[in-house]
C-alpha cells in the first residue's frame, strides 16, 4: 500500500513536471509575441492551443493513475477534499502565491523570468478556483509623460493578464486596470524607488 | 429617482460653491529678464473710490509684465515721481530713470462697487500717449480688469497679443490628511482659484473646451478611469466614455464638435475620435503597442500623438480623417506629452534622453529641436493661448510645481503651494465672453 502510494506519487510529480515545462515554452512564445506587431497571432495563441494543451495533459494523468492503481485515484481525492478554501490559501503567508506584485523593467511590458513562475502559480490558482476574482493593477515609475504611463501601466497588466489567461484563468475573473504613476508605492527620486513603482498588483476578491 | 438626481446635480455645485475659500498659488520670477524692456507702472489714483479696492490693479499689472520677460518693471521704492494724469507728467525725470515707457491710471466709482478704470501707455522718448483705455468693472471682476489692461499694454509694444487674462487648469494632490486629488483652475497669476472637482481617487488630463467653458478629463473615483466633461460656471459634468479597460487622454476639437482620446476597449491603448453630441466614435490608429497624447493640430485638420511602434516613444502626426501615421520626432529616444503651438509651428513635449526629462519645443519647418529647460522631472507641457509661454510641471525635491517659461529663454516663473503637487497643467484659451 505504501509502496504504491509513493509510486503514484512519482508519477504524478513526472506529469506536473511535464505539465510546468510545456506551460513555460508556451508562455515564453507569448511574451515574444507580446512585443511582435500582428494581433492575429496573439489571439489565436490566447485561445485553443492553451486549452487543448492543458486538458490534453490532465487526461493523461487520469489514464496514467487509472491504470496503475485505484488508490492513486483515492489519494487525488482526498488531497481535493482536504484543500484549503481560496481564502484560506490567500491568507496563507508562504505560499506560492503570496508574492502579488510583478516588477517591470524602465518602459518595458516584457515579463521576467523570475516573475513568470509566480504569475503561472497565480493562474493555476485562478483556474482552479472559479470563484475567485483578480484585479490587475498595472503602475509605472514617475519618469516621463503621465499618459504614456497611462499606457504602459496598461500594457503591463494586460502581459500579466495573457499569462493567467494561458494557465487556464477565464476572462470573466479578470479585470486589469492602469494608474500608471498617480498611486506610487514609494515617492522618492531614485532608481531604488522607480523599480518598485514599477510593477503590477494582483487584487484578489473571493466571490 | 428624482431626488438622487438633485443630489447629483448639487453636489458638483456645493463644491464649486467653496472655491473662494482657495488660497491662491503662490508665484515667484526664477529666472532674469535680461534685454527686457524698462517699463514703469504708477500706483493708480483712488482717492475717488469710497471704501479700500480688494485689488491694487497697478501691482497686479507690474506682475503681469514682469513675468512675460519682455518687459522689466520699476520697483516702487524707485519712482521718481507718482503722476496719474498725462498733464502731471515730467517725462526728463523718467528719462533719468532709465524707463522707456509708463503706465499711470485712477479708478473712479461709479455707483457703489461698480468701477471705471482709465489708464494710458506714455512713450518716455517721444514724450507722447500711446494708448489710453477706460474700462467698466465691478468689485469681481477687478482683477480680471488688471489683467485686461496687460494685455493691452503687452499687445501695443510687442505687438503679440497678450494672455495675462487668461486661466490655467490643473490637478492638485494632496499628500497630507489622506490622498486626495483636486482638479481646480486659477487665473494666470495663480490668484482666484476654484475648485473644479475634489476626490480622493487621482484626476487627471484637463482639457480646455475651444470656448474655455467646459473642461474634459480623466476620474477614477468609481475606480477605473473614465473621461468626464464638466462646465465650469454651472457645473452640470456628463460621463462621456466609461468603456472596458483606458479612458484617457481627451483632448477637444478646435471647433468644440469631437474629443480625440484614448481607448484601450479594443486592445491596446488606441486613438478615437468621439463626436461629442452624438458620442459617435471612430478609431483613428490601430496598432500592438501604445498610442496615446492626441492632440489637435491648429487647423483641425490632423491629430499629433505619441506612439511607441518603433520601439521607443516618439511623436507622430495623422490626419484626422484616418489613415497612416507620420512620425515626425527624430532626435533623442523619449519624444512624448505633445502640445502644439497656437499658430501650428511649434510643438512642445517631454524629451527624455540619459535619465533627465526636459520640455523641448519642436520647429515643425526644420525639424530642430530645442531644450526649453534644464532640469531633470519635467512633464505635461502646454502652450499659452499667444504661444509665448510654455507652462510645464517640474518635480523639485519632493514637490511637484508648475513653471511657465518664455518660448525665447527670456522668462521663468514658477507657481507652486504650499499644500501639495501641482501638476498636469493646462493653459485656456482666450476668453471670448469679452
Amino acid at each position: 500500500m505504501m509502496l504504491l502510494n509513493a509510486r503514484s506519487k512519482i508519477l504524478f510529480l513526472c506529469v506536473t513536471a511535464v505539465l510546468i515545462s510545456a506551460c513555460q515554452t508556451g508562455s515564453d512564445e507569448i511574451i515574444e509575441d507580446s512585443t511582435a506587431i500582428d494581433g492575429v497571432e496573439q489571439s489565436q495563441l490566447e485561445g485553443s492551443e492553451v486549452s487543448t494543451d492543458t486538458s490534453g495533459t490532465a487526461a493523461d494523468l487520469t489514464v496514467l493513475e487509472d491504470g496503475s492503481d485505484n488508490s492513486a485515484i483515492a489519494f487525488d481525492d482526498e488531497a481535493q477534499s482536504k484543500a484549503d478554501s481560496p481564502q484560506v490559501m490567500l491568507d496563507k503567508a508562504d505560499s506560492d502565491i503570496a508574492n502579488r506584485v510583478i516588477y517591470f523593467q524602465y518602459d518595458s511590458a516584457k515579463i521576467s523570468e523570475d516573475s513568470l513562475s509566480t504569475i503561472e502559480a497565480h493562474g493555476n490558482f485562478i483556474a482552479s478556483n472559479k470563484n475567485v476574482s483578480a484585479r490587475l493593477e498595472g503602475h509605472s515609475d514617475e519618469r516621463g509623460s503621465r499618459e504614456y504611463n497611462i499606457a504602459l501601466g496598461d500594457r503591463r497588466a494586460q502581459s500579466v493578464r495573457r499569462v493567467l489567461l494561458f494557465q487556464g484563468a477565464s476572462s470573466d475573473q479578470l479585470e486589469t486596470i492602469s494608474y500608471g504613476e498617480e498611486r506610487p508605492v514609494m515617492t522618492s527620486h531614485t532608481d531604488d524607488s522607480w523599480s518598485k513603482n514599477r510593477r503590477v498588483e494582483l487584487v484578489y476578491e473571493v466571490n | 429617482m428624482n431626488k438622487l438626481v438633485k443630489i447629483l446635480i448639487l453636489l458638483p455645485l456645493l463644491m464649486f460653491g467653496f472655491s473662494s475659500l482657495n488660497a491662491a498659488l503662490t508665484i515667484e520670477i526664477t529666472e532674469g529678464t535680461e534685454g527686457a524692456l524698462p517699463i514703469a507702472v504708477v500706483p493708480f489714483d483712488t482717492s475717488k473710490v469710497a471704501s479700500k479696492l480688494s485689488a491694487d490693479i497697478a501691482q497686479i499689472v507690474s506682475n503681469d509684465l514682469n513675468r512675460s520677460g519682455v518687459l522689466t518693471v520699476l520697483s516702487r521704492k524707485s519712482l521718481p515721481a507718482k503722476p496719474h494724469y498725462s498733464s502731471q507728467v515730467e517725462y526728463p525725470a523718467w528719462r533719468t530713470a532709465e524707463q522707456d515707457y509708463l503706465v499711470i491710471g485712477r479708478v473712479l466709482e461709479k455707483t457703489p462697487g461698480q468701477y471705471e478704470i482709465q489708464f494710458q501707455l506714455l512713450d518716455v522718448l517721444k514724450q507722447k500717449q500711446i494708448i489710453g483705455y477706460s474700462l467698466q468693472s465691478s468689485k469681481r471682476k477687478l482683477r480680471a480688469s488688471a489683467h485686461k489692461i496687460s494685455d493691452l499694454i503687452y499687445e501695443r509694444i510687442t505687438g503679440v497679443r497678450g494672455a495675462f487674462n487668461t486661466r490655467i487648469a490643473y490637478i492638485r494632490a494632496q499628500q497630507n490628511k489622506g490622498r486626495k486629488y483636486v482638479l481646480q483652475v486659477a487665473d494666470t497669476d495663480g490668484f482666484n482659484t476654484q475648485t473644479v472637482l475634489e476626490s480622493d481617487e487621482p484626476l487627471m488630463s484637463p482639457s480646455w473646451s475651444p470656448d474655455g467653458q467646459s473642461l474634459a478629463y480623466v476620474s477614477f473615483e468609481n475606480r477605473r478611469p473614465e473621461i468626464f466633461i464638466q462646465h465650469l460656471t454651472t457645473a452640470k459634468r456628463i460621463k462621456i466614455s466609461g468603456f472596458k479597460g483606458v479612458n484617457s487622454a481627451p483632448s477637444w476639437s478646435p471647433n468644440g464638435d469631437f474629443l480625440a482620446l484614448v481607448l484601450s476597449k479594443d486592445g491596446d491603448p488606441d486613438i478615437y475620435l468621439m463626436h461629442i453630441e452624438t458620442k459617435r466614435l471612430t478609431r483613428l490608429t490601430r496598432h500592438r503597442g501604445i498610442d496615446t497624447e492626441p492632440v489637435w493640430s491648429s487647423n483641425g485638420q490632423s491629430i499629433i500623438f505619441t506612439s511607441d511602434r518603433g520601439g521607443s516613444p516618439q511623436i507622430y502626426e495623422v490626419s484626422a480623417k484616418g489613415g497612416k501615421p507620420r512620425r515626425i520626432t527624430f532626435e533623442g529616444r523619449y519624444n512624448a506629452a505633445p502640445s502644439v503651438s497656437p499658430d501650428g509651428k511649434y510643438i512642445a513635449l517631454v524629451y527624455g534622453s540619459e535619465g533627465q526629462y526636459k520640455i523641448a519645443q519642436l520647429e515643425r519647418d526644420t525639424g530642430n529641436l530645442i531644450m526649453l529647460t534644464n532640469s531633470s522631472l519635467d512633464e505635461s507641457p502646454s502652450f499659452s493661448p499667444n504661444g509665448k509661454m510654455v507652462l510645464y510641471a517640474s518635480t523639485r525635491g519632493d514637490n511637484s510645481v508648475l513653471y511657465a517659461v518664455s518660448v525665447d529663454g527670456r522668462g521663468k516663473h514658477k507657481l507652486s503651494d504650499q499644500s501639495g503637487d501641482i501638476r498636469e497643467p493646462a493653459w485656456g484659451p482666450y476668453n471670448l465672453k469679452q
